[in-house]
This record gives C-alpha cells, structure tokens and sequence, in this order.
C-alpha cells in the first residue's frame, strides 16, 4: 500500500508540473498569437488549464470546497470565449 | 485492502494521463502553424485532460473518503460547451481572414459572417 501512496504522490507532483507548464505555453500562445482567433483560443484553453489546477488542488488538500470553485470558473470561462468572440464578430455583445 | 491498491493505482494513472494530455494539447496549440488547425489541440486539454483529472478527483474521494459524484456535472457542462466555443472561435476565424475563406455555401453568395450589409459597401475599412 505504501508502495501505491509513494506513486501517487509523485503522480500528483507530475500533473502539477505538466499542467502549470501547458499553462505557459498557453501562455507563449496569447502573447504571440498572430490574430484575435488564436488569442481568444489561448484565453479559452487558459481557463480550461487552470481548472485542471484548482481540481489538483482540491485532490490534494483533501476539501471538497473546490468544486463549487471549479464550476463557477466552467461556467465564467465559457460565457467570457463566447462574449469576446461575439464582440469581435458583431462589435457588439448583446444586441 | 486489494480495492484500496487499485484505487491508488488508478488514481495515479489517471493524474498522469490528464496532465499529459493537457501538456500535449497545449504544445499543439503552439506548434501547429495554421489558425484552424490551432483549433484541434486544445479540444484535447478540454475532453481527456480535464475528463481524466475529474475521475482521478473523483476515484480519490471514492477511495479515501465517503465518496462523490459532483464532478460529473463539471465534465457534462464543459462536454457540452466546448464545441459551441469552439465553433463561436472558427468563425471569428473566418470573419477576419485568418484562414483560406471556405468555398461559398451552395444557393448563396458569400458566407453571413463576411456579407457587408449595401449601405456599409463603401465605408474604408470594407472595401
């Protein structure tokens, strides 16, 4: 069982890395982007990236406080890709 | 006990399949060089990527505590919202040129989202 633990564990410091490394190369990607598609793309996986972390997060707190976090962020996330990209299409959110 | 090992096991399996799926997607959304092809990385980060670190989530609370199955609603909303995002952003491709224009749709001129409204044909920034 210990056995198990130990490899979780390092699971665990795996997938923060990963995760907070794909977050900078997201990063790179809005920064660099050359038109407004691929920067709202970044933005969009930006958020995507960063809800992988705060569920890392609330794995390994042990809480169950981050769910309420992680879908609040879901939902925030969508609606603000669809909003920028209705502003760029239109020049207007709500008509 | 044995359900506990596997658990563990699946748990650390899963944690390394999602944040290996959201590094992947991320190096395409960098390396690809087209704006639609962009498109195709990052439904990677948001479909296994985040699938799989929810059930490690949720395999974690199942195995260590009593146990959980909110983070199916997470997964269901962002299944459900990822192709409307992403279909929002192809057009925003399409609208400003960031991609050879498809062919034009048949029984129609030009596509909606490029169609310049007569009165605004002569302004500037239209022509």
């Amino acid at each position: 069982m210990s056995d198990a633990i130990t490899l979780m564990d390092w699971a665990f410091l795996a997938a923060f890395v990963m995760v907070a490394l794909a977050q900078v190369l997201c990063m790179i990607r809005l920064v660099i982007g050359p038109s407004v598609g691929d920067r709202i793309l970044a933005l969009d996986t930006m958020v995507v990236n960063a809800l992988g972390l705060i569920v890392l997060l609330g794995i390994a707190q042990g809480t169950r406080i981050y769910f309420e976090v992680t879908l609040i962020i879901a939902m925030l996330g969508f609606v603000s890709t669809v909003a920028l990209a209705r502003f760029v299409l239109r020049g207007d959110i709500i008509e | 006990m044995t359900g506990e090992l596997i658990g563990t096991y699946a748990i650390a399996a899963c944690l390394l399949i999602g944040g290996a799926f959201a590094l992947i997607g991320s190096i395409g959304l960098l390396r690809f060089d087209d704006s639609m092809t962009r498109l195709h990385a990052p439904t990677k980060v948001g479909t296994i990527g985040i699938g799989a670190l929810l059930l490690a989530s949720m395999l974690h609370s199942w195995v260590f505590a009593e146990g959980s199955l909110h983070e199916l609603l997470i997964m269901a909303f962002l299944f459900v919202t990822a192709p409307i995002s992403a279909n929002f952003i192809a057009k925003v491709n399409i609208h400003r040129r960031a991609c050879d224009t498809p062919p034009t749709p048949p029984r129609d001129d030009t596509w909606s989202t490029l169609n310049v409204p007569e009165s605004d044909r002569d302004l500037p920034e239209n022509s």
